[in-house]
């Protein structure tokens, strides 16, 4: 196969190639943000089945691991399901036997593979980052849960405190094509968040981002009040806010959606 | 005349033909399944209906072997396989279950069976196997990938490369490791037989100006299908040199569309008379949707499922106009609200799929769709057949309304987010509303339901579902009398998969002969052990019995294994090859 490979690279004409490098695009984004499973993310075989999902609250998905911590799963949410809607004793004890599978903190979410939704259709939904607040690390749990490709981290049970799950939002800058994602439960801090963008849209080979971009390389911090960019965010009630304002975790709690902006298109407000 | 003498009399003067006669009159059945009963008639028409048969159909991968295939249809052109079973799409089954492509390009290879066209789902396929295909056949023209994995754009080079006559390449919501390299660039220059490509699953960048010009040199191109990295202007590049389309995929990521880029989308797709098919625009803003008003009345097929990004008033706005519409596959964004309108705007709709945008039911959201949108939509659509309905609640006066206004359900599927979750008026199971269902669609082939279920909803799906085929049941039953009214009733039932629900080795032994009218029988998380299962094995030698652990660190330890253990995941399906070699340690089989 490898002889593909040389042919392919070596075919010489110039191609324009629209996307980013690595660390590649959005999804990868979880990857490398996410607690990592230590399931290879970039093996072929990337079905969910495949992801590390140990989870006590939230959904377990990654039954066939070895991995799979199931006892702690099989008696929280045996109680939880006896105490959803009506069921019979026989149907009890036939979903309790199952409860292994199941595992539900939030009403909707009960087992594996239900609803029967292909990965595909559930990747594609939670890629439309949809952000959580996190104050209620439970529902962020649950919802990242519905795992991605790559790996969602896993969500301990409250003996150990939870760890968070990835809280994913698109990021997108002026002049640039493709948006990216990022998860900002990787970051403490605005600096961290500020750092980490400049990494990802100033740092990056030429031919990611239009020419005017390029130009304007003068954003070597976007926080500073000098810089040629803003960073706004877009919140809940979908509002196009300043970002730095408010303290970090409030940000989180109502952050959907970060757009860079150039800093003359500020009063503009965009097109 | 007796018509069983009249078909007596007329094969036999029929073999007074020679056989390329009776060839040329059998190349007018192109069902597999009457080709199946053609081949029974007699030996010589079998013996002509087999060098003759051009097309086959094989439902799963494991129920005959490839050197068979091959012995018994050397002609074969037309291959179509299916792996893994169906709740392998949730994550039920484990990756390295089984599946493999590569046994069977390796013996249609050795034969030289001249191969032109290959589905298949399921299935777990190699860049070495993709590879191997290109090579081997020359004629190759067709290659459809459904919810298939194991391999990467390596492996579709090869088959841009090497594979001359290529006229389809469509890949469907598969697995695929994006390399990121060159794929688009393997298409010789020579080639300009392309009718349809699909690769909108793949992940990774697409080589905007090697697509531009593959495109542009393939007059033939009816359908094609992008992936999220082609941008909007790429997008109107593209369809200007493709006006012929029919069936366009868009996926675009574009933040907001500048006027002038959107004026050119705009006049490029006006240009795009024959335009019928519309799918793709996973995260897109609302304005790329309005972009293709201009061709909205002529689509008979809009496939907005994943336009996660649209809301409920974008979806109908759009979709009112779309007066031709037949297919339908939409997230419930769209609300009652919208079903309200598809109803009376969508005259034609044969098929129609609601997707739940919030699966887990994590935002606190009331604009989903409930019965009463599926209740619009039975009564405004008439010819309507097929649906799959994702809901949060329904009630039995629904359903039994829906059946009344729509007797012709081919495809009924239905899936209550919540399980066991009861008619939410009257808190009653919904036996009822179900019963109504299969009891009005004579026809029925494809059942699933949902809800709060008792046995007695069994009980009606024996008793009426007659055409029943398939039948997929979660969370439901009571008791083994609920899994054998099925059995026991629907005569033409093929594939039977049930989860979660409290059915036993009773109603699993109680009739093994049924299982060789069937395809296969899945069961988990159910009530049955490995004993009866292994009985089931010992009775029936012509089943693969097969038994997928939880624990995947090795197969069951003979001596330790307890017959009383209740089984996990059972999959068991009728064969002539008898247990597969390949099976991983995770499977046992009995």
């Amino acid at each position: 196969m490898s002889g593909f490979r040389d042919v392919c690279s070596s075919s010489g004409s110039v191609n324009v190639m629209i996307g980013v490098s690595s660390p590649a695009e959005g999804e990868d984004d979880n990857a490398a943000a996410a607690a990592l499973s230590s399931e290879d993310s970039s093996s072929p075989d990337e079905t969910v089945a495949g992801t590390e999902l140990d989870l006590a609250l939230g959904l377990s998905i990654g039954l066939n691991r070895s991995r799979n911590h199931s006892s702690k799963v099989r008696s929280f949410s045996s109680s939880l399901l006896a105490s959803s809607s009506s069921s019979s004793p026989a149907r009890e004890s036939g979903t309790k036997r199952s409860a292994d599978s199941s595992a539900a903190a939030s009403k909707g979410q009960v087992a594996v593979g239900w609803p029967p939704l292909r990965t595909y259709r559930i990747n594609s939904l939670v890629n439309q980052a949809k952000s959580l607040p996190t104050e209620d690390g439970l529902s962020s749990n649950i919802q990242k849960d519905t795992a991605t490709k790559n790996g969602v981290v896993a969500a301990k049970n409250d003996e150990v405190g939870f760890i968070k799950s990835p809280m994913l939002v698109k990021v997108t800058m002026d002049g640039v094509i493709i948006g990216r994602k990022i998860d900002l439960n990787a970051f403490d801090s605005y600096e961290a968040l500020a750092k980490t963008l400049e990494q990802m849209f100033f740092h990056t080979p030429s031919s990611l981002t239009t020419t005017r971009c390029k130009e304007t390389r003068g954003a070597s911090e976007l926080l500073d009040v000098s810089s040629e960019y803003i960073i706004t965010y877009q919140d809940k009630d979908g509002d196009w806010m300043l970002v730095g304002d408010v303290p970090w975790l409030m940000f989180l709690g109502c952050v959907k959606r970060l757009r860079i902006m150039r800093r003359s298109g500020e009063t503009g407000g965009g097109k | 005349m007796d018509r069983a003498i009249k078909l007596q009399l007329s094969t036999s003067e029929m073999n007074y033909f020679p056989d390329e006669v009776i060839e040329h009159i059998f190349d007018f059945i192109p069902s597999h399944r009457d080709r199946n009963s053609i081949s029974l008639v007699s030996k010589s028409w079998h013996k002509i209906e087999r060098s003759s048969r051009h097309q086959v159909f094989i439902g799963n991968c494991y129920a005959i072997s490839p050197e068979r295939l091959i012995r018994r249809f050397p002609c074969l052109r037309s291959l179509t396989l299916k792996g893994k079973p169906h709740f392998a799409d949730f994550n039920l089954v484990p990756h390295e279950w089984g599946g493999f492509l590569h046994p069977w390009i390796d013996a249609l290879s050795k034969a030289r069976v001249g191969l032109e066209e290959l589905r298949l789902k399921r299935m777990v396929v190699s860049d070495e196997s993709l590879e191997l295909l290109s090579r081997s056949f020359v004629g190759f023209k067709s290659l459809v990938l459904v919810s298939c994995d194991g391999f990467t754009t390596d492996g579709l080079a090869s088959i841009a490369a090497n594979c001359r006559n290529l006229r389809e390449l469509d890949l469907q919501e598969n697995e695929i490791d994006d390399h990121r390299g060159q794929w688009l660039n393997c298409f010789p220059d020579s080639s300009t037989t392309l009718v349809s490509l699909n690769f909108a699953c793949l992940k990774g960048e697409t080589n905007l100006s090697a697509l531009e010009r593959l495109v542009a040199r393939s007059p033939n191109l009816k359908s094609l299908k992008v992936n999220r990295a082609v941008p909007l202007d790429a997008l109107t590049r593209l369809m200007s040199c493709a006006p012929q389309l029919v069936d366009l995929g868009v996926g675009c990521y574009e933040n907001e569309a500048e006027p002038e880029s959107f004026e050119k989308l705009m006049a490029a797709i006006k240009k795009c008379t024959l335009l019928r098919s519309l799918s793709g625009f996973s995260e897109v803003a609302p304005i790329c949707l309005t972009a293709f008003y201009p061709i909205c009345e002529n689509l008979t097929s809009l496939n907005l499922s994943y336009a996660a990004e649209l809301q409920g008033n974008h979806l109908i706005e759009f979709v009112q106009f779309c007066k031709r519409l037949q297919l339908l596959w939409i997230l419930d964004s769209i609300g009652d609200r919208g079903l309200e309108v598809v109803a009376s705007s969508c005259k034609e709709l044969q098929e129609l799929r609601v997707f739940p945008s919030d699966p887990h039911d994590e935002e606190d959201n009331n604009t989903a769709v409930t019965e009463v949108g599926l209740v619009a939509i039975s009564a405004g659509c008439p010819k309507l057949h097929s649906i799959l309905y994702f809901c949060k609640q329904m009630t039995n006066a629904a359903l039994i309304t829906v059946a009344k206004n729509c007797p012709n359900f081919i495809r009924f599927r239905l899936c209550i987010l919540e399980p066991n979750k009861s008619d939410h008026i009257t808190s009653q199971s919904l036996d009822e509303g179900f019963g109504a269902i299969v009891q009005a669609c004579k026809g029925l082939r494809r059942l699933s339901v949902s809800g709060l279920l008792t046995d007695k909803v069994f009980l009606y799906i024996g008793m009426y579902a007659e055409q029943l085929e398939m039948l997929s049941i979660a969370f439901a039953g009571d008791t083994d009398k609920g899994m054998l009214y099925v059995l026991n009733g629907c005569k033409k039932l093929r594939k039977l998969e049930i989860r979660d629900s409290p059915f036993g080795n009773a109603a699993l032994l109680a009739d093994v002969g049924k299982y060789e009218t069937m395809r296969s029988l899945w069961m988990s998380s159910c009530e049955v052990t490995l004993g009866g299962c292994k009985r089931l094995a010992r009775n029936a030698p012509w089943l693969n019995v097969e038994i997928i652990n939880e624990n995947e660190n090795g197969r069951m330890e003979r001596n330790e294994e307890d017959e009383r253990e209740k089984v996990d995941r059972l999959y068991l399906y009728r064969t002539v090859v008898g247990t597969r070699k390949d099976a991983p340690p995770c499977v046992t089989i009995l």
